[in-house]
């Protein structure tokens, strides 16, 4: 009798034995990446299946392993929530594991990657064990092995100081948060059973539980502040742009794609399935924090000149919308309109998967890039659609589904949040009706922001010439990277133009959560149009768009091709200056400087230029030096305060180590005599 | 003109003095400001005769000719000369830049929007939608008079804040008794000619009208 | 039979767009003329220019790829397809349905976002200066435009521009200073969005000062005709969906096809006035420096946003 959790343990299983291969096969690298990362993918593929088929019938199985403490088993679940989250890790999973087989090749010879395939399959093993956990204790095991091996993986280039550097920041914000999260879980458990006994700790018991308010607010907090450091919301961010640039780019995809939702996922299961009752101003706090990563998040993409950090700040800004989703989900429940709940809800899913597709798409892209010019600064890079016309092609439907273009995916999930946001006049307070307007603006904001950076990132990168000084030779990537990127393309294309299959099959989901089916009024005009709420409220065609475009642009060619005419190459216009050089091309740098200007107070630039003038003739500069620092002012205001904090606390409790005997002494001496007295 | 075209006619008054209140917190020139504050009182006197025949109360007619009479003829005019005596042609620079103010007007709205929601519910009468503007414009004249360095944008700030408050009165109450209006008018009246010997005595003193310079009165130790 | 009509009108409209976008853009290029007191080359003139440029031979740059030669088709089917979604002469027809208002702004964005990156794959620095200005406009337009629309939506319910054409068409002449002050901002957001002046002046010979002009400035030949043709129909087309969501009246509905030249008689006089007040505001304003342009959409959002405020306070 195969059910999805069946699928689910042999994935895990496909995992260890990945594991077990390791030592057999370490002597031959090649042997090994081709081995344990086909694994892998069979792993991811698997449980990609459980998650559909979960979904699709709504399935809830939940099973005890007896693993653990012997009066603390894990308890496994399955639901459509955890289903929907395989499905995404999964989906990604398969891909650029195919992607892998491809890229780690070229570490061979360089350095053993050994340790990259190990603490891959522990990643993987880690999040889907995340996703299933039905109780505390094996929720953050499964979130420790997450964390640990990430942290491997991201020192995988350990010799280079700043790689180091980011690795341990990240450990450290990610330690921030499991405490916070852990503290959360502790304080549900204890309001479920009253702070006696064990068995509080299982997500059922959490469930049944009704929260005292305050201290549920407490917990809301808590778990919130956690899985927003895991999730990197502004301001907990800092890790993200430092940690994902200096992994390895089929790491960043993954960690970008998926280890990321695993917080959304956390905050999801806390709220609506863990604490059911919750006032209306939480979804508005969850909004703001997701409406400030949006737009913090696009405004220091835009001023970065390395493509992966860009991609990395990018990705802070699709967790912001993801929030938004999340927010007004929560704001509409807390009215008790279902209907509108689960549209916000669903668009905030549909992004998720959404942005697991591009970003693992974009990401892989840049490690294709990285890959064949050993170039990250996309100032160095230029002309690349000659060289590799396929990565470019897969990096260019990258950049139009992140830019919400229709007809891509990215446009279906933001267009549905614009949708929830135009919906919330039907709340009832007048204060939120007048605001949530002006949040939308900043959604749309964001959303234009984005696609300027993409016009930056991929214009710089494959547009133009090449702008670096040496001139190495790059060819197109092999067949198993392509593949990998190929799929995630083929999956942005789909989901773009089935947004009606999509939501039938989501629909579990949002029952589940919030009580309401969006599917009903989603598919009624047709499977063709995607009806949110009615038609004529408003309607978007995926299909139809496409053809259209792709008809007309088919009639024109045919009809202006009829007459054979000759097309002729001639040099570039140059306005008359005829040493036109590659460096006088518009640069990263230079393509952000009109927003660098308007928008540059909301961080710290520092901007100089020296000039070194002719000796003898002043007026004639003889060599320009232009430096341009751009910071987040969130170090100076919040970690810089909090690190100097902790020195100082630390520094005076460093004074009890006076480094003489008789000093412990004495205080195994006092110790002994309070712990008498006290408890006499 | 029937009632409900009246209340109609009224709430686009009403969203002209608004707009009109934004106008003089973005106004850089100095005369821009000054056409601003005679075309905000205008709106005025045409909302309080549109009220003032909506309600069937007479003496609004009385206060509209008043208004019109003071704050569109007679105040700009004195303003005018006020301006060229004092000699003052440029641009006037804010304290906060204009994006900012503008943003800080909007929530200025938003918040006397909510403040009043309570008022709208129990007011019977056909102008109770704009409470809200009124208080608005009372808050974004004070929000100009923060936000501007120079002294005679002070005044307009100040004058536009009175503006705010007689509309408000007509929107709450129908207007004041006539007495009080007269007596009010008298003031702003008084008021602006005070103003304009004090410009020149801060002239004389300051030899600027950049109420900054004012900081060098504070006490140093 | 009357899926055949809607079909046969779907038709009609796309053929009314190709044709009557350049004539608009003539007409605005005729006032200009009137007001500046120079002799006009008639209304006409812009199909002689197309007609040119189709017979030219295509120049292209040494380094041009791909996207460059794909660009021209794909900005001219985004403005076909926004034409065919928009209700210029009737409501019926059977694409409406395909987007609502959002997922135009979004075609339009696609168009931008080809032309754009178009402007850097020349690798001359007058290309990217092109595209990153356009951008930064097009990004800081979005959120005036999105509250423009929001506002609309209030009013109608809706964001179809079907719905919205039906609602305000058959409503009472009721004075809304929230639609006043949407479609205050929605001017602004054209003039931005359609690289007019003060944001853009398409007659620009100086590279420096180019925005639009600068992106397209390595074109030639059909495809330069392409973009031609592609901008004059956006231009119609904003003013068309100005008509749309905020002048109704006149605009056919479903099924009733008698109305119809009545419907195109009055699209042709308010097209005539749009156009008019369009060159009194070009020469009435002198073109901003860029980064005067954030302060020109600034107020753009504050007159939408006003808007917005006041429906709820006064409505």
């Amino acid at each position: 009798m195969i059910s999805p959790f069946i699928l689910t343990s042999a994935s895990l299983f496909v995992i260890l034995l990945a594991l077990i291969l390791v030592p057999l096969l370490s002597r031959s690298q090649r042997l090994l990446i081709v081995s344990v990362f086909s694994l892998t993918a069979v792993a991811s593929l698997l449980t990609l299946t459980a998650g559909i088929w979960t979904v699709r019938d709504g399935i809830t199985e939940s099973y005890i392993i007896l693993l653990g403490l012997p009066d603390l088993p894990f308890h496994m679940r399955l639901d459509p929530l955890s289903g929907f989250f395989l499905t995404v890790i999964g989906a990604l999973g398969f891909m650029v594991s195919v992607y892998s087989i491809g890229y780690v090749k070229g570490f061979i010879g360089h350095r053993p990657v050994t340790s990259l395939v190990v603490f891959y399959s522990l990643f993987l093993a880690g999040m889907f064990m995340v996703v299933l956990a039905d109780d505390a204790f094996f929720f953050l095991i499964s979130w420790e092995v997450m964390a640990a091996a990430s942290y491997f993986l991201v020192m995988f280039e350990d010799e280079k100081t700043e790689n180091r550097r980011a690795a341990f920041l990240y450990l450290v914000v990610a330690h921030i948060g499991a405490i916070a999260i852990l503290l959360s879980f502790g304080l549900m458990a204890g309001s479920a059973t009253g702070f006696e006994g064990f068995n509080g700790y299982t997500f059922d018991a959490m469930r049944h539980a009704t929260f005292p308010p305050h201290w549920a607010a407490v917990a809301f907090f808590l778990a919130f502040f956690g899985f927003a450091a895991k999730a990197g919301v502004v301001p907990l961010h800092v890790w993200l742009p430092e940690a994902h640039p200096v992994a390895p780019s089929n790491v960043s995809a993954l960690m970008s794609g998926i280890m990321l939702k695993t917080a959304i996922y956390g905050i999801v299961r806390v709220t609506f399935d863990l604490i059911r009752d919750f006032p209306w101003w939480w979804g508005t706090v969850v909004l703001i924090f997701g409406l400030a990563s949006a737009l913090l998040g696009i405004l220091y993409a835009l001023q970065q000149q390395d493509l992966k950090k860009l991609l990395a700040y990018s990705s802070v800004e699709n967790i912001g919308i993801i929030l938004i989703g999340i927010g007004l989900s929560m704001t509409f429940a807390a009215f008790h309109n279902p209907v509108l709940s689960a549209l916000a809800l669903t668009a905030g899913l549909y992004h998720t998967l959404n942005h697991a597709m591009f970003k693992g798409l974009l990401f892989m892209g840049a490690g294709a890039v990285l890959h064949a010019t050993h170039e990250r600064n996309m100032e160095e890079t230029g002309g690349l659609i000659h060289k590799m016309p396929w990565t470019s092609a897969l990096f260019l439907i990258g950049c139009l589904s992140i830019s919400a273009l229709p007809p891509f995916n990215g446009f279906v999930s933001e267009w549905l949040t614009f949708q929830a946001f135009l919906l919330s006049t039907a709340l009832p307070s007048t204060l939120l009706n007048l605001l949530i307007p002006l949040g939308a603006a900043l959604l749309a904001l964001a959303a234009a922001l984005a696609a300027m950076c993409f016009v930056k990132a991929f214009g710089v990168t494959f547009l133009g010439q090449w702008r670096g000084r040496h001139h190495p030779h790059i060819h197109e990537v092999d067949w198993s990277m392509r593949t990998g990127m190929g799929m995630a393309a083929i999956a942005c294309l789909c989901l773009g133009i089935f947004p009606t299959v999509m939501i039938n099959w989501m629909d579990a989901v949002s029952v589940m959560l919030v009580r309401g089916k969006l599917s009903e009024s989603a598919g009624a005009f047709g499977w063709l149009w995607l009806t949110p709420l009615s038609h004529e409220r408003a309607s978007y065609s995926g299909p139809i768009v496409l053809l259209g475009i792709v008809g007309v642009v088919s009639v024109v060619f045919l009809l202006l091709h009829a007459r054979r005419r000759t097309i002729h190459r001639g040099p570039l216009w140059d306005c008359g200056f005829e040493k036109i050089t590659p460096r006088m091309q518009y640069t990263a740098t230079a393509f952000s400087m009109p927003i660098r200007r308007v928008l540059g107070f909301l961080f710290h630039v520092r901007e100089r230029q020296e000039a070194k003038r002719h000796p003898v003739h002043k007026a004639f500069i003889e060599r320009l030096r232009y430096s341009l620092r751009v910071r987040d002012h969130l170090w100076d205001w919040l970690y810089q305060p909090v690190a100097d904090v902790s020195f100082w606390v630390a520094r005076r409790v460093g004074r009890l180590q006076q480094g003489r005997i008789q000093v412990y002494l004495i205080y195994s001496f006092v110790t002994i005599i309070l712990l008498l007295v006290l408890l006499r | 003109m029937p009632i409900n075209f009246a209340a109609q006619l009224n709430s686009v008054l009403a969203a002209l003095i608004l707009l009109t209140a934004f106008g003089l917190l973005a106004q850089r020139r100095i005369y821009g400001l000054l056409h601003l504050f005679a075309w905000q009182g205008l709106f005025l006197s045409i909302s309080t005769a549109v009220v003032g025949y909506a309600a069937g109360q007479r003496h609004l007619y009385i206060s509209s000719i008043l208004t019109l009479a003071l704050k569109v003829i007679v105040l700009p005019y004195i303003l005018h000369v006020l301006i060229i005596r004092l000699g003052i042609h440029k641009e006037i620079e804010t304290l906060v830049n204009i994006p900012a103010t503008m943003l800080m007007g909007i929530a200025l709205v938003i918040f006397s929007y909510h403040l009043t929601s309570p008022i709208r519910e129990l007011s019977t009468l056909v102008t109770r939608s704009t409470i809200a503007i009124a208080l608005a414009t009372v808050m974004l004249g004070l929000l100009m008079m923060i936000t501007r360095k120079h002294a005679v944008t002070q005044i307009i700030g100040f004058l536009a804040m009175e503006n705010g408050l007689f509309f408000a009165a007509t929107s709450a109450t129908y207007g004041m008794p006539l007495v009080v209006e007269l007596g009010v008018a008298l003031d702003i009246l008084i008021a602006a000619f005070i103003f304009g010997i004090f410009f020149f005595h801060i002239r004389t003193t300051f030899d600027s009208l950049d109420v900054e310079q004012m900081a060098r009165l504070k006490e140093e130790d | 039979m009357s899926e055949i009509l809607s079909y046969l009108l779907e038709g009609v409209q796309i053929l009314l767009l190709l044709s009557a976008a350049p004539v608009f853009t003539g007409w605005v290029r005729t006032v200009r003329c009137w007001l500046q007191g120079r002799t006009t080359a008639g209304i006409f003139q812009p199909y002689r220019d197309l007609t040119k440029l189709f017979y030219k031979d295509i120049v292209l740059a040494e380094n041009a790829s791909w996207i460059f030669r794909f660009t021209p088709y794909l900005v001219f089917g985004a403005a076909v397809l926004a034409g065919a979604i928009i209700p210029i002469l009737s409501v019926d027809l059977p694409l409406s349905t395909t987007a609502d208002v959002i997922a135009l702004v979004a075609l339009f964005a696609m168009a931008r976002f080809f032309t754009a990156l178009a402007g850097m794959d020349v690798g001359t620095a007058f290309g990217g200066m092109g595209s990153s200005r356009e951008m930064t406009i097009a990004s800081l337009a979005e959120p005036a435009m999105l509250m423009a629309v929001f506002t609309v939506s209030l009013v109608s319910k809706s964001t179809s521009l079907s719905q919205m054409v039906q609602v305000i068409g058959h409503g009472q002449l009721i004075l809304r200073p929230s639609l006043a002050f949407a479609l205050l901002a929605f001017v602004l957001i054209t003039l931005a969005e359609t690289g007019r002046v003060p944001v853009d002046n398409p007659v620009t010979h100086l590279e420096l000062t180019m925005i639009h002009e600068g992106m397209i400035l390595e074109y030639s030949g059909r495809h330069l005709a392409l973009i031609e043709w592609a901008g004059m129909m956006k231009l119609f087309l904003f003013a068309v969906l100005g008509i749309a969501s905020f002048f109704p009246w006149g605009i056919a509905e479903a099924g009733n096809l008698i109305t119809l030249p009545m419907a195109l008689l009055f699209l042709m006089t308010k097209l005539g006035l749009a156009g008019a007040g369009l060159v009194l505001i070009e020469t009435g304003l002198a073109k901003m420096r860029l980064f005067r342009v954030p302060e020109f959409l600034g107020s753009a959002f504050l007159f939408a946003t006003l808007g917005m405020l006041s429906y709820f306070m006064l409505e």
